[in-house]
This record gives structure tokens, sequence and C-alpha cells, in this order.
């Protein structure tokens, strides 16, 4: 019973626990700051400009195409494999046009996106502001007068939140075409009969279903990576560990919301 | 000296990391157009001492008043106005790595005038050219030697002209010579611009060579706080073993040995 529980297990625990609420706290007084001089920081003279949104919109969002759309092509693909195969079983192969376009769509489009784009930008913006804090380039950023979260944090946020969103409405497209694809040559459905049907049991509840989900991971990885990178202290082994703990926390932070999501409006 | 005339003045200043004080009642003041050189061996504090002076932490008690504020208690917008007088240089450069040179050079003018794109130019090439660096403007950061960065971090730090200038350890990682040019560079800035400049450092034949006044931290307490002449020839036994080189010798209060052995068991 309880007096069998080391109390060191205990007081570990206790620390991790207090530790945890501690970070969390930390990056939602973030959150509001990005967001504070996103929307005022044109009139408190800490402007955010549109040339740096562009730019960091460029890093974590067009240059994820390509990788974004094979990963979304290639979940697809699968589930329409697996889904013939397993209702194939049933003699139900029909359905499987409607369990693909709910799951891509539901699921998988921005689960996908949202997992790249941890895994690219989560740990990049990690490293970046982590190798800024020990050269002391935060410090530089400070003392001219130049608040670091506005400079660094609020661009990114914003190129994430408009993004990602985006991203996902491509894996979306690109994870029907990949079913599309396999099911025209595994089931003999023409695409455009597949994408007749898709967007018959498709409402748009669904899709911003996705892009609300899509919303949510772009506000998680942002903070996980800035977060982790402010809050290295020393030396490089500091940033690989920051870059390591953004792309865990950033992972699961981004399926652990998406449980919370779907539950909540899948009832 | 009169009192309007002083450009920093630091009085009962105490910080402490955690629950360790590192700055102990530290007093002195700067005056307009001076150089004062903050010495100390390594760990003394002179760099959290910095950046104090600098508004990047916030003391535990006392104040430091720059050109007549005290920072402690100004709210950001009043510290935004006063940090445009103020520039600094730090230890390893602090220039910004996704930047060119002259980037780093404009960013200050950038972000305060609103000046348009050619006349920064001109004036932060100005201020390559005092530096000596004209035509690397466009280089990246990781293309320059240490000294190239320290004075092109100087560079970007007296870019708005300001009126307070810092240095931390400008001699630190450089050879003889580089080191030299250097303060050949922080003697002519006080003297063509009137700047008031606190050097950190723990090089002895720099410090003596452009200080006016010299103040000595040792533990996160003021030694001394005076003119170099005074200091050279103070007979202070901790302060003539920073400048004769010679190991420190306290002798070990037995009570505060023990204290320390036991402090963070319990
Ligand atoms: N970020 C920090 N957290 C905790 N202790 C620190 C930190 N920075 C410096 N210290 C401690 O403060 C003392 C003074 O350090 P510092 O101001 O860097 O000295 P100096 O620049 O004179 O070498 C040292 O004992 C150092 O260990
Ligand atoms: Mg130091």
């Amino acid at each position: 019973m309880a007096e069998h529980v080391p109390a060191s297990l205990v007081i570990a625990l206790g620390q991790r626990t207090v530790q945890s609420v501690r970070e969390t706290g930390y990056l939602a007084a973030l959150f509001i700051e990005a967001l504070y001089w996103l929307a005022l920081g044109r009139w408190r003279r800490q402007p955010v400009r549109l040339s740096a949104i562009v730019r960091e919109s460029m890093h974590v969002g067009v240059s994820a195409i390509p990788i974004v759309a094979l990963a979304s092509f290639a979940t697809g693909m699968m589930l329409a494999i697996q889904g013939i195969y397993t209702l194939r079983s049933f003699g139900a192969e029909s359905q499987v046009v409607m369990g693909i376009a709910l799951s891509v769509t539901r699921e998988f489009a921005p689960l996908i996106t949202g997992i790249f784009v941890a895994g690219r930008s989560g740990s990049a913006i990690a490293a970046r502001i982590g190798t800024m804090q020990i050269s002391q380039e935060i410090d530089a950023l400070r003392v001219i007068g130049i608040n670091p979260v506005r400079y660094l944090v609020s661009p990114l946020l914003a190129a994430m939140l408009l993004t990602l969103p985006a991203l996902t409405v491509l894996a979306t497209v690109l994870g029907l075409g990949g079913g599309a694809l396999y099911c025209a040559w595994g089931l003999s459905l023409p695409p455009e009969v597949f994408f007749d049907r898709s967007f018959d049991v498709l409402t748009t509840t669904d899709l911003t279903h996705g892009l609300l989900k899509s919303t949510v991971f772009a506000v998680i990885v942002t903070l996980i990576g800035a977060g982790n990178g402010f809050n290295v202290k020393a030396g490089a082994e500091g940033v690989g560990r920051a870059t390591t703990r953004a792309v865990v926390l950033g992972c699961i932070g981004i399926i652990l919301a998406d449980m919370v999501f779907t539950f909540l409006t899948s009832r | 000296m009169a009192a309007h005339d002083a450009a920093i003045e630091v009085e009962h200043l105490v910080a402490h990391y955690g629950s360790r004080k590192i700055l102990d009642d530290v007093c002195f003041t700067a005056h307009q157009g001076e150089i004062m050189v903050i010495m100390g061996g390594s760990g003394s504090g002179k760099s959290t001492l910095l950046r104090h002076l600098l508004g990047l932490n916030h003391p535990t008690s006392g104040s430091i008043r720059l050109l007549g504020k005290d920072i402690t208690r100004l709210d950001a917008d009043q510290m935004y106005d006063l940090r445009k007088n103020m520039g600094v240089a730090f230890q390893g450069g602090a220039l910004f790595n996704s930047m060119t040179v002259g980037e780093n050079v404009e960013l200050p003018l950038r972000e305060h005038t609103r000046l348009d794109c050619n006349t920064i130019r001109i004036m932060s090439r100005m201020k390559l050219e005092v530096v000596n660096l004209s035509g690397f403007e466009d280089l990246m950061p990781a293309e320059l030697s240490g000294g190239m960065i320290k004075r092109a971090a100087l560079a970007r730090a007296i870019v708005m002209d300001p009126r307070l200038l810092f240095f931390d350890e400008p001699s630190a990682g450089l050879d003889p010579v580089a080191s030299a040019e250097l303060d050949e560079l922080i003697l002519m800035l006080r003297d063509a611009m009137n700047m008031t400049i606190v050097v950190v450092t723990h090089e002895l034949e720099s410090a003596f060579k452009i200080a006016d006044r010299i103040t000595v931290l040792d533990h996160g307490r003021i030694l001394m706080s005076d003119r170099a002449e005074a200091v050279r020839q103070s007979d202070h036994p901790r302060i003539r073993s920073l400048l004769d080189r010679t190991p420190r010798s306290d002798s070990v209060d037995p009570e505060a040995y023990l204290q320390r052995l036991t402090r963070e068991i319990s």
C-alpha cells in the first residue's frame, strides 16, 4: 500500500508534476505574449513585420510541401489497401470509399501534417532559438530594444497558423488521391466515381474539423519549439537536448490534443 | 565632480542567482565621457554586474541610474527610449548569425529610426569604416575572425551614436595585436564621440591602458573604485594580488568552510 511506495518515487513524481505545470504555464504565457504582439505590437513600437511572416511561411510551410504531399498520398493508398483487404472478408469493399474519405479528412491529413511539421520545424525552431540563447543573441536583441518574443515567436506563430491549415488541405486532397488511385486499380473504380462518392459523404463539418485541429497543432508545435529553445541554459549539448525534446513533446502534444479534440467533437 | 555629470550611478546593488548572493552592496559612479573599467578575477561577478547595468537582470535591491534614470523603476516604454542611448558589445560578439555583417549593423537603425534604406546603409557603412571593416558588410559572421567579430559587434553597438557604451571582455580570446587595436578604438570613441564607456575585463595591461577609472570587484563586492593611478598604487592585499598575479591566499574561516560544505544538505 501507500507505505510500500518508496518516498523518493513520490518526491520524484511530485517534482515532475510541479515542473510540468510550471512549463505549461510558461508556454501559455508565451502564447499570450506572441498573440499580444501580433495584435498590438504596431502600437507598442514592436511591430510584427509582414516580411518576417512571409519568410517564416516559406520555411515552415512551402518547403514542407513535398514531404507532406508524399506522406499523405502514401497514407491514402495504405488506407485503401488495408480497407479493401479488411472489408473484402465482409464482402463490403464498396464501403471503402466512405472509410477513406472520412478518416483522411478528419484524422489523417491533419495528423500527418502536424507530425511532419513538428519533426521538421519544431526541432529547427528549438535549435535556432537555443543557439541564439547561448550565443547571447537573445540578449543582444533585448539591449537593442527588440522584444525577442515579438521578433522570433510572433511571426512564426502567424506563419504556422496560416500554412498548417493550407498544408492540411493539400494533404486531404492528396490522401484522397492516393486512395482513389489504389481503388482504381484494386476495385476498378474510376477516380471520378471515387471523388463523387467522397464528396457525397463528406460535409463541411468534416473539413472544418480537420482544419480546426491543424490550427491547434500549429500552436502546439510553435510553442513547444520556441519554449524549449528559450530555456536552453548551457552549451551545444543543451541545444541538442532542446531539439530532441521539441520533437518528442511536439508529437506527443499533437497526438494527445488530437485525442481530446476527437473525443469532444465525435460524441 | 558635480553630480549632474554622472552618467552611471550604482547604489547598494544586491543581486542573487537563486539563493546565492552574487553582488553585495555594489556602489560606484562613472562620469560622462570617461572610460570605467570593471576589473576582477573570474567568477567575481563582473558579467553579472554588467547584465544588471544593461537591464537584462533585475536586482534584489539597490538602484542603477543611467543618464539620470533609475532603470530598476522604468516601464517598458521608458526603457525602450533609454536603450537608444545604450550600445553593447557582448563578449562573443553576439552577431545575428542569419544576417550579414551589414544587416547586423543596420538592425538598430531599422528598429529605432524611420530613415530610408539608403541612408541606413550609408550610416552603417560609416560605422564599419570606423572599426576598419569597410568592404566586409556582405560577409556572414561565420566568415569573420575573432577580432573582426568583436569589431563588427562594436560597429553595431555604436551605430545609434549612443551616449553609453558597454563592452564585455574586449580582449578575451584575441591575439595581442588585435586586442591592442581594440583598445585604440575604445580610446578613440571616447575622444571623438565623448561616450561614457564601461569595459569589463580581467586583462590588466589593457585595463590600465584605457581606464580613466577602475572598479575592482572581488567575490561580488567592490574593493575599490577610483582613478586608474590610485588603483595602481593601492596597497590593499587583494588588489595587489590581482595586480601582481599572485595566487590568492585567503585565510580559511573554519566556520564558513563547514557551512559551505553542508549548505546543500539538510
Ligand atoms: N546564470 C547563472 N546562474 C547561476 N549562477 C551564475 C549564473 N551566471 C553566473 N553565475 C555565478 O555567478 C558568479 C559570478 O559570475 P560572473 O558574473 O559570470 O563572473 P565573472 O564575469 O566575473 O567571471 C559565479 O560564481 C557564477 O558561477
Ligand atoms: Mg564574465
